[in-house]
């Protein structure tokens, strides 16, 4: 998913900065001093994520869980991921320094965009139905952030059509496991500790 | 990708851990923050092929200078090439040109080529001149050196929890799934493994929410006000300008050649 420096047109660099600043400036003023330690943990999360590797056949996916981290934050996810994604480009050379605005643009916009789609979904008072939108959020924040990989690559030349075509459909088996996983972990939660994800205990089970 | 190409699952201390010191060491964090940061432009921002080979000599140096980890270093560069290989590979087949050679019936032109070669050394030059500059410095100090640097209060704060909960998230996924082998869980292609993973991460998110929350109770009896105390002054010394005195012409002299 990290696209690396160098590949990138200088406006789609330069948009993707803006959009980011613009983002981790909503999340940071929803969130409060209080609510840094969860936004910490989920970071870490998605840090961890990443080397969860699935088996898929004779080959292996990690885990990306943008989806979860929205669910659970809304806006918060931006700075969440881009403190994510900054330590590993520093850390681990993953990624690269310049293209963090876009790397992080792509994959928080699609966390906060499943935020406002699912968050009723996942309330629901009947487990099936939010196990289901669970799925939707988890996979389609997948969906979401490989289209706007693709649309970055594609925007920086139009030789890179057939790599953005190419990311899309490497990615399908990822959209499905993601889906399942967040569905599994959000029917956990919502047992577990439904205040992570926002979840009023009385209207899911009152 | 193959697992042993990843970063190596626990160490997320980056260089720190395994690396001797150095004359980078003695600089002031701030200032390998800064001067990396201006490197990454000029270098990004080239279309000179002249430039991108000195950038990436440059690079190299700093690296040999930081006395990286020559194993653990050569992984992470081999595991971002992984990352574009697909780019790079495709490029010369896709961009459209005059024909420089044919591979199974497929056209490669040339423009495509240098194109790729083009991002192969822009990506090489930032990837060492970073592990590095920053690499090489601990999460904690970083943190206060983006603090000195204006980066908002509460973004170092949360990148401070971060490189906590990083340890302690990571030792809980490794017990959780000591004790998920323990009763013979092995990953496959199914539904059961997908959903004791789901589970795995749902708990794991609870556990470490939930201490979370106990340390910053225990914080918040000592006095916590939602604010971090950065005693390090960090103080630009002898050795941080003679560094400036050197690098800061080199930038200059590399995005001049831009323009010759």
């Amino acid at each position: 998913m990290h696209i690396v420096d160098g590949a990138l047109a200088l406006p789609v660099l330069a948009t993707g900065a803006a959009l980011t600043v613009a983002g981790v400036a909503i999340g940071l003023k929803k969130m409060d001093y209080d609510h840094l330690p969860q936004v910490g943990v989920l970071s870490a999360a998605f840090f961890i994520a990443s080397y969860i590797h699935l088996p898929i056949g004779f080959s292996s996916v990690h885990l990306i869980l943008n989806g979860l981290i929205g669910l659970a934050l809304g806006w918060a996810a931006f700075p969440a991921l881009l403190v994510a994604l900054f330590l590993q480009a520093v850390f681990f050379g993953f990624g690269g320094f310049l293209v963090l605005g876009v790397n992080a643009v792509n994959i928080a916009l699609p966390a906060v965009m499943v935020y406002y789609l699912c968050r009723h979904g996942i309330s629901s008072p009947s487990p099936k139905v939010a196990a289901t939108w669970g799925a939707i959020g988890g996979a389609g924040s997948i969906v979401i952030t490989t289209v706007m990989v693709a649309f970055s690559l594609m925007l920086s030349g139009e030789a890179f059509l057939l790599a953005a075509k190419a990311t899309f459909v490497a990615h399908i088996p990822v959209m499905v496991v993601e889906g399942f996983v967040t569905a599994a972990a959000v029917l956990l939660i919502r047992k577990v500790k439904p205040e992570f994800l926002g979840i009023d205990e009385e209207r899911a089970y009152g | 990708m193959p697992q042993f190409l990843e970063h190596s699952g626990t160490s997320w201390k980056g260089q720190k851990v395994k690396h001797d010191q150095s004359l980078i060491d003695r600089l002031d964090p701030r200032l390998r923050v800064v001067l990396v940061t201006l490197f990454a432009f000029a270098t990004v921002l080239s279309h000179n092929f002249i430039v991108l080979t000195v950038a990436v000599i440059a690079g190299f140096l700093l690296a040999i200078l930081a006395q990286l980890n020559v194993k653990r270093t050569l992984r992470r560069v081999i595991a971002m090439d992984m990352f574009m290989i697909f780019l790079i590979i495709l490029l010369p087949f896709t961009t459209p040109g005059e024909t420089w050679f044919t591979l199974f019936g497929l056209s490669a032109s040339k423009d495509g080529f240098l194109h790729a070669l083009m991002i192969l050394l822009k990506a090489h030059a930032v990837v060492l001149s970073l592990l590095a500059l920053v690499g090489t410095i601990s999460a904690t100090t970083l943190g206060h050196a983006l603090a000195h640097l204006r980066v908002p209060d509460k973004l170092v704060h949360l990148m401070l929890f971060t490189v906590r909960y990083l340890e302690v998230i990571g030792q809980e996924y490794k017990r959780m799934r000591r004790a998920m082998q323990a009763r013979a869980f092995v990953l496959r292609t199914d539904m059961h493994t997908w959903r004791s993973i789901g589970y795995l991460i749902g708990m794991l998110l609870v556990h470490s929410l939930e201490r979370s929350e106990r340390i910053m109770d225990a914080m918040k009896c000592r006095g916590y006000k939602g604010q971090f105390y950065l005693f390090d002054d960090m103080r630009m010394g002898r050795e941080d300008y003679r560094f400036i005195a050197i690098f800061v012409p080199f930038l200059c002299i590399l995005t001049g050649l831009n323009f010759i």
